[in-house]
């Protein structure tokens, strides 16, 4: 008998879609365990989610804070070894923050906050979290948040370019800027094992057509399931 | 010497009554009350808890209508609780409620703004219940003023930062704009919540030695006399026009951060029950926090200030009583459960004291440093502030207003003039897309958002399995309530109503915040009075409860009032979210009706105001039966899937519709309009909604309309890149689309 993924979904002091990707997690077939901040135990699950939010008020800087609670230890030694972990806006933030991803996610580029339904191009079909798609595929998800526009140097850009690190990128209409500035277009990258996955748009939040622009975001969590049978 | 005693020997006219907002009849009231004279603190503690904004002192004699409305089975919570809570299912309850923060948002619009939805946010905590969704009701002074770009981006982000940070959806509302908001920004901000009934939290201290605990935030110096200085006085009309930088300190500060972790501490410890009772600390802070609890519970209360964790040291007891520093709460808890509540606070990282006990004494007894400052029966504060029957008299201008009908305004007439009218009215700041604001807003987060804005009604699932899900919806018309305030009132509950009901849910039970003018200006309170008997009248007629809301006075510049502005919620029950009927045209070939009747209503219409900057007249007829009938229809409508589409006809009239209606997925439509095609066109005329149903279902549509009594026109079909009007002019979407989504970009960036 298959037993379904276990897949632990982390909840900090400021967290908000924990519950989201909690839901998502089970309507991809997954068992989702929570996760504490403060608790270093990943009670023996098979991936991670760093979900959506404001860790910590996201005081100091975006996921700053978050990169040394006591649940990062064993998800940084995981992930290092393997462990499939998907960071989701914040957690996006998060990753960057912890070293496991480049560059950094600083604020949009109009200065807000924005929420939008943003069609997504997916590069890389090959990691954990992105095996259900096609490479090249149109996907909407929503996009939400304040701190989206990725950065990094032009050499780190290259590389992740070159080496098939890109995830996602916005898939802006002709001749409009991408949504918050973000370098290249990146929606998200992955590290050179493709296990750890950082998008800043929320496929958690299009997992139902009644509730989301669609369901295209069940394929980030039924990728990893996949990946575990 | 802040002490009793210290007190008691101060002369007599020096205690600054007057500066706190006191009466010289209301300071002696006070003596004769306590026998003697109030210490420092205690005359502090009466000023806020006497002030308009917390005793509701001239608006109570009118809030009495609501509470003689016929009972409803469904209302379990009402007036005077925090929010009024509602029965939608065997076991399961909602809570939601709207409240005014206009005088901070115009003195600081991002703070202002913030902490409006932070204050409504703890009503709905207080409750028992989890927040689920936001709503706010926003009017501006005109879009292209000058002071309109300070208030309004701040006012966006307040709303926005602090809502998307608590991680609740924000799910619909309105934005209006007119010169009479200027100098007085309305913010009304609603909050929705979910409980099981069995988990609902009245505010009251009860059980002798029971403790005080102080939950969350540090006390400091923010917002003191917020609802006395700032709340419950009229602007001046000053040079700088911003109120003045005197009552900038009276403006709280947010921490949203601080605000969520607080609510999950609050509702891991209403899931464990280990807490007795609870009350948000808002207006007044600790002043109103502790004299109400122990006044609704009968009970006394002693008080160690001492042990209030403050953010200045300095703070003297005053200050600490009558501080409204923000994301803080008051629970009860029992002495054996306290250990484990301060474990659960402790786990979320939020700070909480023990600050005393509940007595039996009947007293409200405060000590600070081995004195007692505060020795007053907490009812006196809390229940027994002063009432005015204040007079009224209509506005002098009410005869001249009501002559100067828009009847002999020039209308266009040709295709190309009524084209025309049409791209202003849907480009004009009170029409256009409100995407520029609402995209500032997360309305995705807890996945259970099945509707948000543009849409009639903002929807939220409860139950994933069964799809039990409410409707929402914030409305309100200061044109029309200018120029007939019990009618505008009736209109802004009928608005409402229609958008809830159109989406197929069944109405339930009704909120409101209604903004005026002074209520020592007999005009001002000859408008609320109208306001209060109109809702009333209203709600009889429809058979939904007032559940609860807010007053807001002294909206005015000066002498010069706002438009009195009833901001009006309605809540619906929908038995399956997954039957809901949204507003924009899906597919080709629907066949497209117009339900209800056109008269030729154009007082206090967007047309007037926006072709001819004219405000006269009668506004509307209001006719509540056809607004049930139109109702009733939509909820058997949609509990038989039969329409594809349906949108509320109001602002703008019927062109305004169709366009949105296209807009939302891009599909066109091409109409034959009956009647005098200007009428048609943009007449706001009540009762009346445009709905698309399928073909297989025309005939269906057709008997259910002859069942319900429901006048139903068959304008065309859905299809094609273009709204067209038959006999009249047709325009591209895309030329639509590009007047509809420039104009609040253009102006604010």
């Amino acid at each position: 008998m298959i037993m379904p993924g276990r897949i632990g979904v982390v909840t900090f002091p400021g967290s908000l879609d924990d519950g989201d990707a909690t839901r998502a997690v089970r309507l991809a077939g997954g068992e989702p365990v929570p996760l504490w901040h403060a608790e270093p135990d990943l009670r023996g699950v098979d991936a991670v989610i760093l979900p959506g939010g404001f860790s910590y008020g996201d005081y100091l800087r975006c996921g700053a804070i978050a990169s040394f609670a006591p649940i990062l230890r064993p998800i940084v030694a995981g992930a290092r070894e393997g462990l499939a972990v998907l960071g989701i806006c914040n957690g996006f933030q998060i990753l960057c923050e912890a070293h496991l991803l480049p560059g950094a996610l600083i604020r949009n580029a109009g200065r807000r906050f924005t929420c939008l339904d943003q069609p997504l191009t997916i590069d890389n079909a090959r990691t954990a979290w992105t095996s259900a798609y096609e490479e090249g595929q149109r996907i909407v998800v929503p996009l939400k948040n304040g701190e989206g526009c990725y950065l990094a140097d032009e050499r780190t850009l290259d590389e992740l370019v070159a080496d098939g690190r890109v995830v996602a990128r916005y898939a802006a209409n002709v001749g409009q800027p991408n949504p918050n500035g973000s370098a290249r277009d990146i929606a998200g990258i992955c590290n050179e094992l493709g296990n750890v996955v950082g998008l800043m748009p929320h496929p958690e939040h299009a997992v139902e057509t009644l509730t989301g622009p669609g369901d295209d975001g069940l394929g980030f969590f039924r990728s990893v399931l996949g990946a575990l049978v | 010497m802040s002490g009793m005693t210290a007190a008691t020997v101060q002369p007599y006219a020096d205690q600054p009554y007057e500066d706190l907002g006191l009466q010289r009849d209301e300071y002696e009231q006070i003596c004769d009350l306590l026998g003697r004279l109030p210490s420092d603190a205690e005359l502090a503690m009466y000023a806020v808890m006497w002030s308009e904004h917390c005793s509701y002192k001239s608006s109570k004699v009118h809030l009495r209508r609501f509470a003689e409305l016929p009972a409803s089975d469904v209302l379990l919570a009402g007036i005077g609780e925090n929010a009024g809570v509602v029965q939608v299912a065997p076991g399961l309850a909602v809570t939601f409620k709207v409240e005014s923060h206009n005088h901070p948002s115009f003195v600081e619009p991002h703070e202002g703004a913030a902490t409006g939805v932070g204050g409504i946010v703890r009503d709905i905590l207080a409750m028992g219940a989890r927040p689920v969704a936001v709503m706010d009701s926003l009017r501006f002074g005109d879009a292209e003023a000058l002071d309109t770009r300070r208030v309004l981006p701040g006012v966006v982000a307040g709303v926005g930062g602090y809502g998307n940070c608590l991680g609740l959806p924000n799910i619909g509302g309105e934005v209006g704009f007119d010169p009479s908001y200027l100098g007085n920004p309305l913010v009304n901000a609603l909050c929705l919540g979910v409980l099981p009934v069995e988990r609902l939290h009245l505010a009251s201290a009860t059980g002798t030695g029971n403790a005080v605990v102080l939950l969350g935030s540090l006390t400091g110096r923010d917002g003191i006399g917020g609802v006395s200085v700032l709340a419950s006085a009229a602007f001046d009309s000053g040079p700088d026009g911003t109120g003045g930088p005197s009552k900038r300190p009276s403006v709280q500060v947010g921490d949203p951060f601080t605000e969520k972790i607080l609510i999950e501490c609050c509702l891991e410890l209403y899931d464990r029950g280990l807490v007795a009772g609870i009350q948000d600390l808002g207006g007044a802070g600790l002043a109103c926090g502790l004299s109400e609890t122990a006044a609704k519970g009968g009970a006394g209360m002693r008080i160690a200030l001492d042990e209030v964790p403050l953010r200045e040291p300095s703070m003297i007891p005053l200050e600490i009583l009558t501080s409204e520093s923000q994301e803080r709460m008051l629970a009860i808890v029992a002495p054996a459960d306290v250990a484990a509540a301060l474990a659960v606070a402790a786990r979320w990282g939020v700070l909480a004291t023990v600050i005393g006990e509940v007595t039996d004494t009947g007293r409200l007894v405060v000590d600070w440093h081995g004195e007692v400052v505060v020795d007053v029966p907490p009812g006196s504060l809390a229940d027994d502030g002063p009432v005015y029957s204040r007079p009224v008299h209509p506005p002098a201008d009410r005869e001249a207003l009501e002559a100067d009908d828009p009847s002999s305004l020039p209308r266009p007439a040709t295709g190309a003039e009524l084209r025309d009218a049409l791209l202003q009215l849907i480009a004009s700041p009170n029409l256009c897309s409100r995407r520029w604001v609402t995209d500032q807003y997360d309305r995705y987060v807890l996945g259970n958002t099945v509707l948000a804005q543009p849409e009639d009604a903002g929807v939220i699932r409860l139950e994933e399995d069964s799809g039990l899900g409410v409707a929402l919806a914030l409305d309100g018309n200061g044109r029309y309530a200018r120029l007939d305030p019990y009618a505008g009132a009736q209109l802004a509950l009928a608005e409402s109503y229609r958008n809830v009901s159109v989406t197929g849910a069944r109405p339930l039970a009704v909120t409101n915040c209604l903004n005026v003018g002074s209520p020592e200006d007999p005009a001002g309170m000859w408008q609320f009075a109208e306001l209060t008997r109109g809702l009333a009248d209203g709600c009889w007629e429809l058979g939904l409860p007032v559940t609860g809301g807010n007053v807001s006075f002294y909206n005015s510049t000066g002498e010069v009032p706002i438009n009195p502005t009833p901001v009006i919620g309605v809540l619906g029950v929908l038995q399956d979210v997954r039957r809901r009927t949204p507003m924009g045209f899906r597919a080709p070939g629907d066949a497209v009706y117009l339900l209800g009747e056109t008269g030729d209503d154009f007082g206090g219409s967007e047309w007037a105001w926006v072709t001819h900057r004219h405000l006269g007249g009668r506004p509307p007829k209001v006719d509540l039966a056809a607004e049930r009938r139109l109702a009733e229809m939509s909820a058997a409508a949609a509990a038989d899937g039969m329409f594809t589409a349906a949108h509320d006809v109001s602002d703008g009239g019927v062109g305004v519709t169709l366009v949105e209606c296209a807009l939302r997925y891009g599909v066109g439509v091409r109409v034959t309009l009956p009647g005098e095609p200007f009428q048609a066109l943009f007449s706001e005329s009540v009762a009346r909604a445009v709905v698309a149903v399928s073909p297989d279902h025309a005939a269906a549509v057709d008997a259910l309309c002859r069942q319900h009594g429901v006048p139903a026109i068959r304008l065309g079909t859905t299809g094609g890149e273009d709204v067209v009007i038959q006999g009249a002019f047709s325009v591209p979407l895309a030329e639509l689309r590009a007047a509809h989504e420039g104009t609040l970009p253009r102006i604010f960036g």
